[in-house]
């Protein structure tokens, strides 16, 4: 019992308990699950969004977060993209600015 | 009108089976006409775990073909008068049987059995196909792991596009002690993630291993042990009694552990 207590004492640096280290694998493995996407095609629609929304306004594509999150067994798809400024003329048909495109790397 | 309510987990040895034999004595024992029907072809266990294995002369396959009458493949429970078990084939695969022959075996055995148990079996592929066929409800059952959790959720989903909308889900196998040392899910974590409303907790408990064993389900013990109690409750939430969740944890809250505790957070 005594060397049980001192083995746990010993074990309190560890950094995160596998109870909380479970849940949040579990939750990202599901959302992905839920929605059907493969993390390809994830990646793949997360360039082709960043480069539409470069048309429109400046991003800072380092900043820029996302993520599937499941509530409820609704799966929603969260953007955050910080905007550095908005570009002077928005033109939808412009082509796609070069900035944004080989900013992915 | 009778309940057919399909059991099932996506993820095999979570205690499909030993919930449904245990859910089933409970129900008839409380005065109800009940069929369990074991979907699982090919690895047929309820049997076992009723301890009626000896007692098995045909299966669904038989009755299907019509070989034998549904009644002759029916086998009576020798403790509990109002419960009967439709045995699965062992010699054949799930590919045998098809979804359309399952509802028509259930909608004939829904004439004489209020409560109709269809055991699942692992997996997403036919035979749960065949299982959630002739289902109006389903019991999904999963343990506190991170696969359990997993693949219950595959399997909610796929009930749900089965048109299924009656899923309550069963956790099996709660350690309280892990738990309180943050080393197992909890009841709410599963619950947060899975977001299915909850119809059962029963604890990890060594007696149901013991009940396996002789082919006693626990619930007909005669001093009901914890998991015991457990299944009783979730029959009777089956009815529509509102039954307060054991609270597995207070046994677990004494002074060692909360030291135990306060050295690791």
């Amino acid at each position: 019992m005594i060397s049980e207590l001192l083995e746990q004492f010993f074990r309190w640096k560890r950094p995160v308990n596998s109870r909380s280290e479970a849940r949040n694998r579990l939750k990202l493995v599901i959302a992905q699950d839920r929605s059907g996407l493969s993390s390809e095609a994830l990646e793949a629609m997360r360039k082709e969004i960043l480069e539409v929304v470069a048309r429109y306004v400046e991003i800072e594509p380092s900043e820029s977060e996302f993520s599937l999150e499941s509530d409820d067994r609704m799966t929603a798809l969260i953007a955050n993209l910080p905007i550095k400024r908005v570009r002077p003329q928005i033109e939808p048909d412009s082509p796609i600015p070069s900035e944004a495109s080989d900013s992915e790397e | 009108m009778s309940r057919i309510i399909v059991i099932t987990s996506g993820k095999g040895g979570v205690g499909k089976s030993t919930v449904t034999a245990n859910l089933g004595t409970a129900i008839a024992q409380r005065g109800h006409q009940v069929a369990l029907v074991d979907a699982d072809f090919g690895l047929r266990n309820l049997d076992l775990l009723l301890g009626l294995e000896n007692r098995v002369v045909y299966t669904a396959i038989e009755a299907i073909a019509g070989e034998c009458r549904l009644e002759q493949a029916l086998v009576k429970d020798k403790r509990q008068p109002g419960l009967v078990l439709l045995p699965a084939a062992q010699n054949r695969s799930k590919e045998t049987v098809n979804p359309a022959q399952m509802r028509q075996l259930v909608s004939q055995l829904s004439q004489n059995y209020e409560y109709i148990l269809i055991d699942c079996p692992a997996g997403i592929e036919m035979g749960f196909r065949n299982a959630i066929a002739p289902a109006q409800e389903a019991i999904v059952v999963t343990t506190p792991e991170v696969a359990a959790v997993r693949d219950a959720d595959r399997a909610v989903g796929l009930l749900e596009a089965n048109n299924i909308r009656i899923v309550n889900l069963v956790i099996n196998r709660i350690k309280p002690e892990m738990v309180q040392m943050n080393d197992m899910m909890s009841v709410e974590d599963v619950l947060e993630i899975l977001a299915v409303p909850l119809l059962g907790i029963i604890p990890d408990d060594e007696r149901v291993i013991v009940a396996s064993n002789r082919g006693e389900p626990l619930v007909l013990d005669e001093k009901l042990s914890l998991p015991a109690i457990a299944f009783n409750n979730i029959a009777r939430r089956l009815e529509g009694d509102k039954v307060p969740f054991l609270d597995l944890m207070a046994a677990h809250n004494n002074l060692l552990n909360r030291i135990r505790r306060f050295f690791r957070s």
